[in-house]
């Protein structure tokens, strides 16, 4: 029996010295393969006696497993070593700037009607819509403005090819109110609709553009009233405006599809240059409201002394303006990105009342 | 309408201030526009105590001038009449003068200090007299404010009378609205001249039925001058320019009494006799605002026996007005149909006082009265003797019962309103109530039916008055408010924006010049132009979303913002029918589709895309995307005949993708390549769908898929959509996915050739697959793809 204290001096040292993972694979198989330092040496324990054979066999073992065991440590070493290495050699500046991915962005109008059908339709209004194109009955006369009516005057109306305001004339609609009409005509009592949509009148300055939208509601039952209409229209600033201080201001007005009528201005603060919502000594107008007209119910089919309900429209730009600090109506209609990005809505934004948005 | 605080008071007795007023015309529904005080209020009554002569100049003096504020200023004055002693208006510095359009400055003239100004009339714009300063009598108090002193502070009111209540277009008429909203109480009316001698020398006739009725009188011996100061200075402070004495009188009978009425020199009315008619075609008129009018058979005149001397009921004729010569003149009050009015007025673009009020209705029994009213101003005037009041026709129906359920206003309005109360209400605006029948007056045309009379009494309590009550949805939870149309619609323009498409909103309207190059047919769809455009650019509406689109992607590039994806949603317009207004959504990219980059990536936008923001929008939308087609048959004129499809089920297609006609473009002034997509919503199917929201089972496969790849030389023109069709058709079963991975024509592939290869996933469901079982499937793709498109393996 050799002596197993040199072999293992012997073999440590030369795993220590060994530079790379080939010699150590050499180092195991001098020492471990077939032919190898203490595979002989194992080989030799047969001819001993029991007693020597057992504490030979331990050594041996005991000697096997700490040259393994320290063959792998280095080859681990080896392999972290040549790792970091490339972990170095692959450093990048994380500075750069990520590939783009643009996110567009929803037009304010979209998430404004968005944000009052939401409103809305907690109050159990659903969402009805109409042409853009409408004829003098739809757009006037059903809403008690027949032709010559000083009214039709103050809507500057676009006339499509061939017409000019006589019986039966094509029309832009010049407001969304129609819809009310469409609705009557084709549903029963109790109604709900609350109207968003593109209106037309013949009017362009700083504070006119010849389209713009509107957004307008009907009730129809047998005992909303006027009180109800405050109520409803109440709860709709506060919502919108986030402002659950704010009050509304009625005042008696005229609209040929309403009676009575009125105008709805909401209260707020000019001073300091700035316009807040909802508080101040001011009151700016929104809304106009009102009854809805027995003509108009007449001219729908139903009996007026049988139903009733309340009608009001808004516009959708101007509430954007007020909610969002937007300050100029002509450039809704621009499509410059510039003021997209900036003023529209990321698409992932969906309005919810319940999720505070 | 405008009107002055003073001037209400002569039909108001009321104690309350301007501002008390003007509340309440606001909560009554007069809602008040503006308050226009004098812009003269800090010139004040002042004493010039000295006045040298200026040492550096021989036509200016110095002088000082003391307005009794304790201060003595220094004024230099140019004016001839700045003497010592004088009482004139002194304007101190910081004063806006109004004749001069400037503010006053501090200064210093010639070397000499100058405090203030002395004024002229004309330099308070008061008058046109600048002949000097103003000279008042020596006792007016000094320091007394001009306007105080002069009596021309009466503030002017102007309020909004909307279109239903022509009876407060005049001052009357507002001051009983307030009456009844317990503001004041109402005066009796202006004195009116009863009686009379003498038949008119001039005989009316009527002879159309646009005028019911035309009272009339001769007043003799007139002497046409100027009007009271008092009533010049009504007249002027609503910016009417006084005329006449005679003129003036109908002016204000318009604006105070809302009785719109004429004055002809009797003694220019041809043939002693007017007849009221219908105009004949070609018949003309030299009318009061030296405008000549033609008239067609429509409208209504008042002709003598040579000519038209009146548009009736809208402006008078120039050569049978009243001239300070007028000696005898004939008055008149009529009435006029409202429609036929409105009509002349707009047909001729004539706005006048008249016009605005009679196409509005005016009260149906008042020309005898205000014809009498007038009586008495032109005697008080003119002096002359009346002859008696004429009345041709007759003052026509307009008495009018209505029965009333005093319930309605709490049915109505959602508050109680006690019987005694709203009866009170009713009778102050001059209706007549007995039990529940209510009379409407005469100058309430308005007034139409029992809810017109709830808007009646709520709005003279005040709507700020009416309870505000919650208004509650029917059922504990809210219902569904969208469509599945509109929900879809707002997931599409979702998905685009993610997709990094900003939405815009653009006008309905186009250019006929551009819509011609977008499928607008000028002949067949003539009817889709606007009769009167905003302008020539906004003049049909458009058949297509993309050129409003394009045109906005462009002048972005113009901009120097050249990377644009823009979309919108809205109608396209077919028709002007209902059906033919069809829910669209376009959208159009310009530029790089990945900006340049250090990693890379750069490249330009491409109609593939467009094509993905079609699928992706389609997807969205609901569409059965998987079953789409790309067809190149049948492409739109404004896209490249090369770069560009269809996508349809069938025949039907749901959407046009790729990159447009450079001769589109050009016809948008733009260069350089753009591309989009239009989807047609009215064309996708409706989803189908088992009722419920539980989703089909997912049913993995618990064995490897494999993947195989194919590369095929196929002719050139087959499409590689085909292809992949082909190869997913040969085992519905287990080819999970067929994905086209290169495509490549050049060197060792056959001219007329091209070479696609696809990766081809297959999904074992039952067992791992053999290599008998791919070699298998290998075969029957490479036979089915020579055997409907005649490819064949690549080699």
């Amino acid at each position: 029996m050799m002596d197993l204290e040199a072999l293992k001096s012997d073999l440590m040292a030369r795993i220590d010295a060994a530079g790379d993972v080939a010699a150590l694979e050499d180092i195991r198989v001098s020492a471990l393969g077939k032919k190898g330092e203490i595979t002989a040496q194992m080989k030799q324990l047969g001819g001993l006696d029991p007693e020597a054979r057992k504490a030979a066999g331990q050594a041996l073992n005991a000697l096997k497993d700490e040259i393994a065991g320290a063959l792998d440590a280095k080859k681990t070493g080896f392999a972290d070593a040549e790792l970091n290495a490339r972990l170095v050699a692959e450093a990048i500046d994380v500075s750069q700037s990520p590939r783009p991915a643009k996110m567009g962005r929803l037009h304010p109008i979209t998430q404004t009607v968005d944000e009052v059908i939401d409103i809305f339709g907690q109050m159990g209004f659903v969402w009805a819509e109409g042409p853009e194109i409408e004829d003098d009955w739809h757009n006037f006369t059903a809403l008690n403005m027949p032709a010559d009516h000083p009214a039709r005057q103050m809507q500057d109306t676009f006339y499509m090819n061939g017409h000019s305001g006589d019986e039966g004339s094509l029309v832009l609609r010049t407001h969304t109110s129609p819809v009310q009409v469409r609705t009557m005509l084709s549903q029963k009592p109790p109604i709900r609709v609350i109207v968003p949509g593109r209106t037309f009148r013949s009017d362009s300055d700083a504070t006119h553009t010849p389209m713009f939208h509107q957004v307008e509601g009907l009730v129809i039952d047998k005992t909303s009233n006027m009180a109800q209409l405050k109520g409803c229209l109440l709860e709709f600033c506060r919502t919108f405006f986030r402002a659950p201080n704010l009050t509304l201001q009625f005042r008696p007005s005229y609209f040929p599809f309403t009676e009575p009528s009125a105008e709805v201005d909401i209260r707020c603060d000019r001073s300091g240059g700035k316009l807040v919502i909802g508080e101040g000594e001011d009151w700016l107008e929104v809304l106009g409201s009102g009854m809805v007209n027995p003509r108009v119910l007449e001219a729908c089919g139903l009996d007026p002394d049988e139903y009733q309900g309340f009608a009001f429209g808004l516009g959708l730009e101007r509430l954007a303006m007020l909610k969002y600090g937007i300050p100029d109506l002509r450039t809704f209609f621009d499509g410059d990105v510039r003021w997209l990005q900036h003023y529209g809505f990321e698409p992932h934004l969906l309005p919810s009342l319940v999720r505070g948005r | 309408m405008k009107f002055t605080l003073d001037w209400l008071k002569e039909h108001l007795d009321t104690d309350a201030d301007l501002r008390a007023v003007t509340d309440k015309l606001t909560a009554v529904g007069l809602e008040l526009e503006e308050i226009e005080q004098s812009p003269l209020a800090s010139f004040v009554v002042a004493k010039v105590i000295s006045a040298d002569q200026h040492p550096n100049a021989d036509k200016l003096r110095v002088c000082k001038v003391d307005p009794g504020d304790g201060t003595i200023y220094n004024v230099v004055c140019g004016a001839p009449n700045a003497r010592t002693g004088l009482v004139s208006v002194f304007a101190p510095v910081d004063t806006y003068i109004p004749g001069k359009d400037f503010t006053l400055e501090l200064g210093s003239i010639r070397g000499e200090r100058s405090e203030g100004m002395l004024c002229s009339e004309k330099e308070l714009l008061i008058s046109e007299d600048h002949d000097g300063i103003v000279e008042l009598p020596d006792d007016a108090p000094i320091g007394m404010a001009y306007i105080d002193y002069r009596d021309i502070n009466d503030p002017v009111i102007e309020i909004n009378v909307t279109p239903n209540r022509a009876d407060c277009l005049g001052v009357r008429g507002v001051a009983r609205d307030l009456a009844a909203a317990k503001i004041g109480t109402l005066k009796a009316n202006r004195p009116a001249f009863t009686g009379g001698r003498g038949a008119s020398p001039v005989s009316v006739e009527i002879a159309t039925a646009n005028c019911p009725i035309f009272t009339y009188r001769i007043v003799r011996n007139v002497k046409n001058g100027e009007s009271p100061d008092w009533l010049k200075r009504k007249l002027e402070a609503i910016g009417q320019k006084p005329i006449s004495a005679l003129v003036d009188i109908t002016n204000w009978m318009t604006l105070d009494q809302n009785r719109p009425m004429h004055v002809f020199d009797a003694d220019k009315i041809a043939g002693g006799k007017l007849t009221v008619r219908q105009a004949q075609d070609g018949e003309s008129m030299m009318a009061l605002n030296d405008k000549e009018y033609s008239f067609d058979p429509e409208m209504v005149v008042i002709a003598d026996s040579d000519r038209v001397v009146s548009l009736g009921g809208i402006i008078g004729g120039t050569e049978t007005g009243c001239s300070e010569e007028t000696v005898n003149v004939l008055v008149e009050a009529a009435l006029w149909n409202p429609s036929n009015i409105a009509r002349t007025g707009r047909k001729l673009g004539v706005h006048t006082d008249a016009r605005f009020r009679f196409e509005r209705g005016t009260d149906s029994a008042s020309a005898v009265e205000g014809l009498d009213i007038a009586t008495q101003y032109i005697l008080d005037f003119c002096g002359g003797e009346p002859g008696e009041i004429h009345v041709t026709g007759e003052e026509p129906s307009w008495q009018k019962a209505i029965e009333f359920d005093f319930g309605l206003i709490e049915r109505r309005g959602g508050m109680a309103v006690d019987t005694a109360t709203a009866t009170t209400i009713l009778t102050d605006l001059g209706f007549t109530v007995s039990g529940s029948t209510v009379q409407v007056p005469s100058w309430r045309p308005d007034i139409d039916g029992p809810a017109d009379l709830v808007e009646e009494v709520l709005r003279i309590i005040g709507l700020d008055a009416l309870p505000t009550t919650p208004f509650t949805r029917p059922d504990n939870m809210p219902a569904v408010a969208l469509s599945a149309h509109q929900r879809a619609m707002g997931d599409l323009k979702r998905v685009l924006a993610t997709r990094g498409m900003d939405e815009a909103v653009l006008w309905s309207f186009t250019s006929s010049e551009v819509a011609r190059h977008f499928g607008w047919d000028a002949g067949s769809q003539a009817d889709l132009l606007l009769a009167n455009p905003i302008s020539a650019d906004l003049d049909v509406m458009r058949p297509s979303l993309l050129p409003n689109l394009i045109m906005a992607a462009s002048r972005n590039n113009d901009r120097g913002y050249g990377d644009v994806a823009l979309f919108e949603a809205g109608l396209r317009f077919l028709s002007t029918k209902p059906e033919g207004q069809l829910p669209t959504v376009g959208g159009v990219r310009m530029g790089a589709a990945q900006p340049r980059h250090w990693a890379g990536g750069t490249r330009a936008v491409d109609a593939f895309d467009a094509k993905s923001d079609a699928l992706a929008a389609l997807e969205a939308f609901g569409a059965p995307v998987d079953n789409l087609m790309t067809d190149t048959r049948d492409i739109p004129a404004w896209f490249h005949p090369g770069r560009s499809g269809t996508l349809g089920l069938g025949k039907n297609v749901l959407a046009v993708f790729g990159e447009l006609h450079p001769k589109a473009l050009r016809a948008l002034g733009i260069k350089g390549r753009m591309v989009g997509f239009e989807l047609f919503l009215d064309k996708v199917p409706p989803k189908k769908g088992k009722p419920g929201t539980a989703k089909p089972l997912l049913k993995p496969s618990p064995f490897q898929p494999v993947k195989r790849d194919f590369a095929f030389i196929v002719d050139e023109d087959v499409s590689a959509e085909k292809l992949v069709k082909a190869v997913r058709g040969a085992d519905k079963v287990l080819i999970s996915g067929v994905a086209l991975f290169d495509v490549y024509v050049g060197e060792n592939v056959p001219a007329g050739k091209k070479s696609l290869a696809v990766d081809v996933t297959l999904q074992p469901t039952e067992r791992t697959l053999t290599d008998e079982d791919i070699d298998g499937v290998s075969e029957k793709i490479v036979a089915l793809v020579a055997k409907n498109l005649g490819g064949e393996l690549r080699g």
